[in-house]
């Protein structure tokens, strides 16, 4: 076969498989998301904005993700940094600490609801200790700021490994030479690392943040088992368009805005995280 | 001043002994190569020096104060790598004040001095460039620069020419030394390369399986190898070498010749001496030339002596053609001779 066109054979099938579930699909709700009976409108991006709901849930949705990634940004780095200096059990340790990557965000929000809910470890343990006299209900409306930290704290538990595995892989392409060299040269541990390690990993930085961003703007399943109806998010808000009130085209809006958010978000990142040109590794 | 000592050096990994027992001393302001094989322990000598590798036991001192437990940034040293390993994400500039940024030195301050030192390797039109768009023998000239900025009283170059192409590797070569004469600091530079050790050194020092065979200047060593070892290594062609056995009164026979040597009781010698050193005489060593390489001004012959391989280096004049018989015999004084059981060199 001519060499010049084998490529694009070859990428054929994987190209058939995207445009006919995601190109074309993306398309339907596009089209869902900018008509109504009359034809073309901007009316379901209308409706879902105006609604009392919508800046509640753009704000949990944004302040989760602002309370969230930079945290699991330097967990990530640490947990990188120490996986990187261990000799022996290095695989083992860094198997255990994915382990949350195996299981679903459904299932890490049941997880983490045991832990807090009224009859959950929590309450027995302080029951136990004598905290308190009778179980509370730590999860209910009048502490909202515990549902917010619930959340953030399985968000963390569960998605700070995709970070790590990205950042280990990172800095394991980053030569031993350059720290030799920054240490002969004066660098303390802590400057190798702010002055060597940080701007040489940017490349898996960007990666593991846009991934991380991206999925915390589609937080839904954690909400909606630790939080329910208490902390509306945006996804909550699209799921419950879609399939409480059957409102496909306000559905596919907010998926829209959603997405829009992302690309805005993902370009910021690829924007701050750039690498000059002729300064990659 | 920064005179370097090392005492009774040692370093194991595991169970094995990459060096024994090293002792040196290195003058101030002196060139000294270390010059071996790869895996003789070249390297692992300098990196104990820098303080990359903590030696299994032993001293390091300079400039009379022992250093061997401080971190490399308190040892008032600097140093080259092999692979230059200029920091990728920071210009040339900031790659060259890197040391000096370290120190917190003020920004002025770190401008002239790296103006200086770009100014000396002539990497002054670089300076805002990054090492992606540099060549390799650019980037070796930063690599240097760095160094030299930190103005240090030593500074340890790992291979830094092994990765430049032949011609580069010669023009740096010079470039350095003189360079490095210019700046008055003590030098140990690590290569496997005999010539940039002969050409460098104000001392080699020839390494072997973890020990120093022989420390002097770079005539001394290929003159008068301390060791077999030596003599089999340094030069190219390398020594020959013939079985000697004694006829007394210091007379030895060597493939059925009779030569002054060494008066010693030996049951065996061996006769060693250099390509360059052996002459067409009327009578002498029987060589049945093999094969002929003409090298313009000389030509090499690879000769058969009596069962073993001996080259010659005569002048190109000669017509020796292979299978052609050749008399020789050393000129006066070029002849060494070794023991075989100590490998050690017999005068």
């Amino acid at each position: 076969m001519n060499p010049r066109i084998l490529p694009y054979v070859l990428i054929l099938p994987v190209t058939v498989f995207l445009c006919m579930f995601f190109l074309y699909p993306f398309v339907l709700v596009a089209q869902q998301a900018f008509s109504t009976e009359t034809g073309f409108s901007l009316d379901n991006f209308r409706e879902v904005v105006d609604y009392w709901r919508f800046p509640i849930s753009l704000q949990n949705t944004l302040l989760l993700a602002a309370a969230v990634v930079p945290f699991q940004v330097g967990l990530a780095l640490l947990m990188a940094t120490m996986v990187n200096r261990m000799k022996r059990g290095r695989d083992m340790i860094l198997y255990i600490w994915t382990i949350p990557l195996g299981i679903s965000d459904l299932a890490a929000g049941i997880i983490w609801l045991a832990i807090f809910d009224q009859s959950g470890f929590l309450n027995s343990m302080m029951n136990g200790l004598g905290v308190i006299d009778q179980p509370v209900n730590l999860l209910s409306y009048q502490n909202p700021g515990m549902v917010f930290l619930a959340i953030a704290l399985a968000e963390i538990w569960r998605a700070t490994a995709i970070m790590l595995v990205i950042l280990v892989a990172g800095i394991g392409l980053i030569p031993k030479e350059y720290y030799e060299a920054a240490e002969v040269f004066g660098a303390s541990p802590w400057k190798r690392f702010s002055r060597i390690t940080l701007p040489l990993l940017r490349p898996s930085l960007q990666t593991a943040l846009v991934l991380r961003v991206i999925l915390a703007f589609e937080i839904f399943a954690v909400v909606a088992a630790l939080g329910g109806t208490l902390f509306p998010v945006l996804m909550g808000e699209t799921y419950a368009y879609q399939f409480d009130l059957r409102n496909g085209g306000a559905a596919a809006a907010m998926a829209l805005i959603i997405l829009a958010i992302s690309i805005g978000f993902t370009l910021i990142i690829l924007r701050a995280l750039r690498v000059p040109k002729g300064a990659s590794i | 001043m920064a005179e370097i000592q090392i005492k009774n050096v040692a370093k194991s990994f595991g169970a094995y002994q990459a060096l024994n027992d090293i002792n040196l001393t290195i003058a101030d302001q002196e060139f000294m190569v270390l010059l071996g094989a790869s895996g003789c322990g070249k390297s692992t000598l300098l990196r104990i020096i820098a303080g990359l590798e903590t030696a299994t036991s032993g001293e390091v001192w300079i400039g009379g104060r022992r250093i061997d437990h401080l971190s490399p940034k308190d040892r008032g040293i600097a140093m080259v790598f092999q692979n230059y390993a200029v920091f990728p994400h920071l210009t040339v500039f900031e790659n060259i004040g890197f040391g000096l940024r370290m120190q917190k030195l003020p920004n002025d301050e770190v401008t002239r001095r790296v103006e200086r030192v770009a100014g000396l390797m002539h990497i002054e039109m670089l300076l805002k460039r990054y090492s992606g768009e540099l060549s390799g023998g650019q980037r070796q000239r930063v690599a240097v620069a760095r160094a030299l900025a930190m103005e240090p009283d030593v500074i340890l170059m790992d291979e830094p020419l092994s990765n430049l192409d032949a011609l580069l590797r010669m023009e740096m070569r010079a470039e350095l030394k003189g360079v490095l004469a210019e700046s008055k600091t003590t030098a140990i530079y690590v290569t496997h390369d005999q010539v940039e050790a002969m050409s460098m050194a104000d001392r080699i020092s020839v390494m072997h399986e973890g020990n120093i065979v022989q420390a002097a200047s770079p005539i001394e060593v290929y003159r008068n190898p301390a060791a077999e070892f030596v003599a089999s290594f340094i030069g190219n062609p390398p020594m020959n070498f013939l079985p000697a056995n004694p006829q007394g009164g210091g007379k030895w026979s060597v493939a059925g010749q009779t030569w002054d040597g060494p008066a010693t009781e030996k049951p065996l010698l061996q006769f060693a001496i250099r390509p360059e050193d052996m002459m067409q005489t009327e009578e002498g060593l029987t060589a049945i030339a093999k094969v002929v390489e003409p090298l313009g001004a000389h030509i090499l012959v690879t000769c058969d002596v009596a069962g073993s391989q001996f080259r010659v280096i005569l002048d190109s004049e000669m017509s020796v053609r292979p299978g052609q018989k050749l008399t020789l015999s050393p000129q006066p004084g070029r002849a060494r001779w070794f023991d075989p059981e100590t490998t050690l060199a017999v005068a």
